[in-house]
This record gives structure tokens, sequence and C-alpha cells, in this order.
């Protein structure tokens, strides 16, 4: 037994050294994100995004809608615009090119409903579709909610 | 210049949220949530509404924008009584929440899985 225990301890020692070794080994083939070209294209393409919102708002506000309609009008449009890419299997190109750029703005929270959604269409529309539609936007819907109206609480109470 | 202030706060916004995916390891959902309470709190704090007021969709694109609406939504309401506190935010995001629910489910529905390339 005792020679057993030895032996383990002698292979365990070098086993950590070589895993330690060999992590080292890996980190020098995965490639490091490219931190400066990553944010230039997300900063270009979430502002163009942005640009091409108030653009479209703009036009809406001149043929005589409210700039609240407006607003609504157009993050519907965004948020359409961004399943039905998500659905025709687009947005994940779109999303390795430019990151955050499409991930941050209403685009990304679109396309995390229809995403997992779509994979598990297998499980059926209920139970597969239904419910994974939430998978992802039902932590942004809980904790938005939440911070949201007890922001507004607090602000009854103050006031 | 409304473009030029739209794009700079939009792209920056999206800026912070591209190095939070690059140097830490948030993964994306956790980065959406940060990002709404965020917008929510800072609104609450009264940071959030000049960055409206001065980037327009620059600011309410983005996701914060999204807390922006939730949070503006419930202090509107909260001035007219306690119930409209609750239902103020929701009223106000309704119709982007409602349509994300049914175009994504009928999307979901119509289109099939893609294979990753």
């Amino acid at each position: 037994m005792s020679k057993q225990k030895q032996q383990q301890q002698q292979t365990k020692k070098p086993k950590k050294e070589v895993t330690k070794q060999y992590e080292q080994y890996v980190k020098q083939f995965t490639p490091k994100p490219k931190y400066f070209s990553n944010s230039a294209k997300a900063f270009i393409v979430g502002g163009l995004l942005c640009m091409a919102a108030l653009y479209i708002q703009n036009l809406l506000i001149d043929s005589g809608m409210s700039e609240k309609d407006a607003g609504a009008i157009v993050t519907v449009l965004l948020v359409c615009l961004a399943q039905l890419l998500t659905g025709l299997g687009v947005f994940d190109s779109l999303g390795k090119f430019a990151g955050a750029g499409v991930f941050v703005p209403i685009t990304g929270f679109a396309n995390s409903m229809v995403a997992p959604a779509i994979e598990y269409k297998k499980e059926g529309p209920v139970l597969g579709v239904g419910a994974k539609l939430f998978s992802l936007a039902g932590p942004v819907l809980v904790c938005g909610i939440s911070a949201g109206t007890i922001i507004g609480i607090l602000y009854y109470f103050m006031k | 210049m409304d473009y030029l202030y739209a794009f700079l706060v939009g792209g920056g916004i999206c800026l912070v949220g591209q190095i939070l995916m690059d140097t830490t390891k948030l993964t994306t959902p956790r980065i959406l949530v940060i990002f709404v309470v965020a917008g929510a709190i800072l609104t609450g704090l009264g940071l959030y509404e000049p960055l409206v007021n001065l980037a327009k969709n620059g600011a309410t694109v983005p996701l914060p924008g999204f807390g922006y609406s939730l949070a503006k939504g419930a202090m509107d309401g909260a001035k007219e009584g306690f119930l409209p506190a609750l239902a103020g935010g929701l009223k106000n995001t309704a119709a982007g929440l409602t349509a994300a629910v049914v175009f994504g489910y009928i999307i979901s529905l119509v289109f099939s899985p893609k294979s990753k390339r």
C-alpha cells in the first residue's frame, strides 16, 4: 500500500507540472483578442446604428408623428430587423464582425430572444420555442424591470 | 450636429461593452443585464436624462436606453401615484417588448436553425 501511495504521489507532482506546461503551451497558440480593432469596429458599427435610428426617427417626426411615437416605431423596426436577420442566420456573422457594436444596442436583446428559441425548436412550439424565447432575455427583463420599478417606487416615497 | 452626438455617444456605449467583453470573463447576457440595470440606476440619479437630450437615439438605442425607458416611465408614473409608478415602466416599453415577443415567436417558428460555419 505504502509503495502504491508513494508512486501515486510521485506521479501526481509531475502531472501538475505537466498541466502547467500544457497551459503555457496552449497560451502560445490561443490568439489574444485584438483589443484595438475589436473596439474600433464596435464603436463605428454601434455609432452608425444609432445614427441610422436617429435618421429614421427624424423622417417619421417630419411626417407629422410625435417624438414619443416615432421613438417607439424605431425601436420596433430595429427589433424586428434584428430578429429577421437572426432567423436568416446573418446576425451571427454580423456579431462576429462587430461584437458589442450590434450586441449592446437593442438589436442584441432582440437577437438574444430568437437565437436560443430557434435552437430548441425540436422541443416543440410551447416548451421549446415558447420557453427558450426568454432563456437569455428573461434575466435582462427581470433585472431591468425590477431596477426600474424599485427606482420609481423610491421616487414616489421621496417626493 | 445631432447625428454627430448620436454617433459618438452610441458608439461610446458599445465601446464600453466591447472592452468589458474582451478584458473580463463576463458573458454577453451578463453584460446586457449590467447595461440595462446601469441605465435604470443612472436615470434614477438623474444622470442619463441629459445624455438622452444631447444624443437622442445615441443614448436610447443601446441597452442602457431600455433601462432608461423603464425607470423614466416608473418615475413619471410616481408623480401621479403609487399604481401608475408600478405600471409606468412597462407602459413606456410596451410597444417594443410586445413586438419583440410576438415577432420573435413568429420568426422562431418560421425559420429553422442554421448550421454554424
